[in-house]
């Protein structure tokens, strides 16, 4: 094993810085325009400035920097875990990449099947987005999956290729799918249609919301139990909030590790199974058989 | 007025309350999915991998109509309470 050049040792402290500033820039940036607050607040997405647009003004907000910030950490995470990568494995982060690739691989082969193994890329992109926006919750910044906006664009986003794969065998044979399996159910087929992205996206951020309200609620709970608890301690320690150490800590091991993975987990699940089930596989075989029958003669 | 506004605030935090008993039925219906689950794993431990996956995927839909409702819940607690006053005061001062 030969060891690293300093050219190459330069440029991966430059990957991990990039990894780790742009979290610094979240919280310096909410510590300078968090306005100063008594007790406890519960409050959505600051609004950084607006831009006057003829429709509507165009808001630049908490969320949307902070998903920038998730964006940003993962490119240079990536960037960093394929660094110096070679066909003779020579460094350990190589058998990470290459585990998650297999993973992933793996997984969308199982639940979507042969035809759309391509799509592995982008399950893991929503995948690791939703995961590292909701755990920026760890470094006390705003998590951009607890903005019903951001997340309702990623479901958007999905419901516009579930309706593209169902419109695989031509928009007719879309339309009729709606009067399955009797004609009169056509528009609860069409609620449910509509229900899909809506239910993705609150259910991605009705659980990342609920965990960061709890969490709010326990340690306001417990700034004032430690006040009516310690309050006979001396001098400085009697207004300290002793007991909000580390007793939140153990809450947010299900609430902000646990539940932000999972969630993210999920939505690219429901993602995977929603496209490869909306998919009609065995017309598109059938008409493309047709197809080439036609061709041949 | 203050009674307005107090009656506002009452009626807010009594409807997130009632919107919240949407919480039992997510609750039976996930307990039941994962004793299931553990009779499955029981059965067959060798499946757990899957079991245990195909049950997380499976709450989580269960769960569902619980978040509508908490989403409507908080709804009514942080959101609705500032608009109706607003509303109140706003008519008031029309009057």
């Amino acid at each position: 094993m030969n060891t690293k050049s300093l050219r190459f040792k330069i440029v991966d402290a430059v990957y991990i810085a990039m990894m780790i500033l742009p979290i610094v820039f979240g919280i310096v940036l909410q510590v300078l325009t968090d306005p100063a607050t008594e007790g406890i607040t519960i409050t959505g997405a600051k609004i950084f400035f607006e831009i006057p647009m003829p429709l509507q003004n165009f808001v630049i907000t908490e969320s949307q920097v902070n998903s920038a910030i998730a964006l940003i950490v993962i490119l240079f995470f990536c960037l960093f875990i394929t660094h110096g990568i070679s066909e003779k494995i020579e460094l350990k982060r190589q058998h990470f990449a290459e585990m998650i690739v297999e993973k992933v691989d793996n997984l969308v082969e199982e639940n979507m099947g042969s035809y759309f193994s391509a799509y592995s890329p982008f399950i893991i992109a929503i995948m690791a987005l939703s995961a590292v926006s909701s755990l920026l919750s760890l470094f006390g910044l705003f998590a951009p999956t607890s903005d019903i906006n951001i997340v309702a664009g990623w479901a958007i986003l999905v419901f516009i290729l579930i309706t593209y794969y169902k419109m695989k065998c031509g928009p007719l044979y879309y339309l009729k799918g709606f009067t399955e399996p009797v004609a009169f159910l056509t528009p609860l087929n069409v609620i449910g249609e509509i229900a899909t992205p809506i239910s993705m996206a609150f259910r991605h951020y009705g659980n990342v919301l609920s965990g960061s309200v709890i969490s709010a609620l326990l340690c306001s709970a417990l700034a004032g139990l430690s006040a009516k608890l310690l309050g006979w301690l001396p001098g400085f320690l009697a207004d300290m909030p002793l007991l909000q150490v580390g007793i939140p800590a153990v809450l947010s091991i299900y609430l902000d590790i646990f539940s932000g993975c999972l969630q993210a987990f999920i939505f690219a699940m429901l993602t995977m199974l929603y496209i490869a089930g909306g998919f009609p596989a065995e017309e598109y075989e059938k008409r493309k058989a047709r197809k080439r029958a036609k061709n041949k003669n | 007025m203050e009674l307005a506004i107090g009656i506002i605030l009452g009626c807010c935090a009594l409807g997130a309350g009632l919107a919240m008993i949407a919480g039992i039925g997510p609750g039976i219906g996930e307990g039941n999915a994962v004793a299931k689950a553990c009779e499955a794993i029981g059965r067959q431990p060798e499946s757990k991998g899957s079991v245990t996956t195909t049950m997380l995927m499976g709450c989580a839909v269960a769960e569902t109509t619980g978040l509508y409702a908490l989403v409507i819940a908080i709804l009514l607690i942080f959101v609705a309470p500032n608009l109706l006053v607003d509303l109140l005061v706003e008519t008031i001062k029309a009057l």
